[in-house]
């Protein structure tokens, strides 16, 4: 298992290199057509042919695969926070405060996650710049992406509030959030670095799922999703295997963080 | 009793909330009042002030909300601004859709996924345990939308796409379940006294593990009801994830007000219907 593991950790590590270093490998930018070529086949100029617009599709699956593995931790490392602000704080304080940010989760949590992020995403401009695309699609993952996080930091420091040595540091005259900074949240860090992990495979799978439906970063830029789109007008697989390639990479990458994951959780 | 009326009480509030959260984020989206109706040269000055005061009543969201709820306790939900018909009317003809696709997506999907949970852990060969979890895992990196267009180009019934991103989910949690039952100190014990494979899954893990597999049902079908947007929309099925993507699209605040409940409505009542199922049986046992 430590070499699947291994392995997984290499093949993530040589996804970012390749993809962080785009700009030094990509035969062209993602928007240069090749007017002259369209949907070509693989050939040595295109490693991977050119999509419809005469695109190379090898530097806009390198650009692609940046813009979701940078935009996915991004989207993770928010959440993360909104849920250590909603938990962690509601199950330190306690009572009240747990019960109604407990009561906010479950609302979030009983609303199907697709379904609320395709509806809060259409209610916003679609037809918007590439840049602000990525910022509004990663921004929403990460703003209502917190719930389920927030549910299991709340029992953590539930658990903290009652400890002996949160008990100890009240008697010794600590108090409010200079205890939870000195004392709970340490103690989180753990579980924090846990939820941050496991939210990251889940938002490149929505940014994917909504770039396929139309709702994620906008043309010209390219990410996983917008790439798989192509997938639409797919009509042979054996004849155009070379397409199947983002698929593949996001399959790869996705299976990758589950394996490190899910040792993870065999340690633990 | 006394349980489930406080369950209800907090069913309700929760669909009040999230009914009244939804209609605010749709008020608040950028376009909502533009209305290509109040254009149209045909329409007289009466119609047109019409159309301009029930988009001024709409445009004032907790006015808006109460009156939806009034009409909603007396059975009128509204009228979609997309499709031009009676919400209920549409509600009425998609659910079923949208319910026999995801009920059968559901079963296939809970079926494939305890019986490989339960061959790859009773088989007790790491090479099948480490197979079966390759292939949920491979499913479980696969995006739902994904999964729709590969049955679209295959030609293969919707539900099984649906059937698919259940699976892994469930084969996770179950075979992890049953691997732990399986290390526990009294089935090591009635396998050392020579008591059957079949015996001990039957009687003892099936019965322990079942109560904690309740807790997911009702989770599977909230993954259900997600995956159903993607597979509908893209397999061209006219059920209510369908529609709730044209309604997102249309920026169509009745209808998604109204589909917005619906789904919560649906997710709680099987969260807590399976809840409640584990205590019983818990209970039974105990």
């Amino acid at each position: 298992m430590r070499r699947v593991r291994q392995s997984a950790w290499l093949l993530l590590a040589l996804v970012a290199l390749g993809s962080l270093g785009a700009r030094l490998w990509a035969p062209a930018d993602y928007a240069t057509q090749f007017r002259e070529a369209p949907n070509s086949a693989p050939s040595y100029q295109h490693l991977l042919g050119t999509d419809e617009l005469g695109r190379d599709r090898f530097s806009r699956v390198l650009y692609g695969t940046r813009i979701s593995l940078l935009m996915a931790p991004a989207a993770a490392l928010l959440s993360t926070l909104l849920a250590t602000l909603v938990g962690g704080i509601a199950g330190y304080l306690g009572g009240w405060w747990e019960r109604t940010a407990m009561a906010a989760t479950d609302l979030f949590l009983s609303m199907p996650w697709l379904f609320l992020l395709l509806a809060v995403r259409a209610m916003l401009p679609l037809n918007v710049s590439p840049i602000t695309s990525i910022a509004v699609t990663f921004l929403l993952l990460g703003l209502l992406g917190w719930a389920a996080s927030a549910r299991v930091l709340c029992a953590g420091a539930r658990g903290l509030r009652d400890s002996d040595f949160v008990l100890q540091g009240r008697a010794s005259g600590l108090r409010g959030f200079r205890l939870l900074a000195i004392h709970v949240m340490p103690n989180l860090k753990p579980v924090l670095l846990a939820q941050f992990w496991i939210s990251i495979p889940v938002f490149i799978i929505s940014e994917a799922n909504l770039g396929i439906l139309g709702l994620g970063v906008s043309e010209p830029l390219p990410s996983w999703g917008s790439l798989l789109r192509e997938l639409e007008s797919f009509t042979s697989f054996g004849f155009e295997a070379w397409k199947l390639v983002p698929l593949a990479l996001l399959v790869l990458v996705v299976s990758s963080f589950q394996i490190i994951l899910s040792v993870d959780e065999v340690h633990a | 009793m006394q349980k489930i009326v406080q369950h209800l009480a907090a069913m309700a509030a929760v669909v009040l909330v999230g009914g009244l959260l939804s209609a605010t984020l749709v008020r608040l989206a950028p376009g909502f009042g533009a209305d290509e109706q109040q254009l149209d040269p045909r329409l007289s000055s009466e119609s047109v002030e019409a159309l301009r005061q029930a988009r001024t009543r709409d445009s004032d969201i907790p006015r808006f909300y109460l009156h939806y709820l009034g009409r909603a306790l007396r059975g009128d939900l509204g009228e979609s601004r997309t499709l031009n018909r009676p919400v209920r009317q549409l509600l009425a003809e998609r659910l079923p859709v949208t319910a026999r696709l995801v009920g059968a997506g559901l079963l296939v999907g809970w079926l494939c996924a305890v019986l490989l949970a339960v061959g790859a852990t009773m088989a007790r060969k790491p090479a099948c345990d480490l197979l079966a979890t390759l292939v949920a895992g491979l499913f479980l990196s696969v995006p739902a939308a994904v999964l729709a267009l590969l049955f679209v180009f295959a030609n293969a019934p919707a539900y099984l796409a649906i059937a698919l991103v259940v699976f892994p989910k469930v084969f996770s949690y179950t075979r992890n379940l049953l691997a732990k039952n399986y290390g526990s100190p009294h089935l090591v014990t009635a396998y050392a006294k020579g008591v059957g494979p079949l015996q001990i899954l039957v009687w003892h893990v099936l019965p322990v593990a079942g109560t904690q597999l309740l807790a997911v049902a009702g989770i599977s079908v909230s993954i259900a009801l997600g995956a159903a947007i993607p597979v509908e929309a893209l397999c061209g099925i006219a059920g209510i994830g369908q529609l709730a993507w044209q309604a997102a699209l249309g920026r169509d605040l009745p209808l998604l007000v109204n589909l917005t409940v619906l789904v919560t409505v649906i997710t709680l009542t099987a969260n807590w219907g399976s809840s409640f199922a584990g205590h019983g049986l818990k209970a039974r046992e105990a």
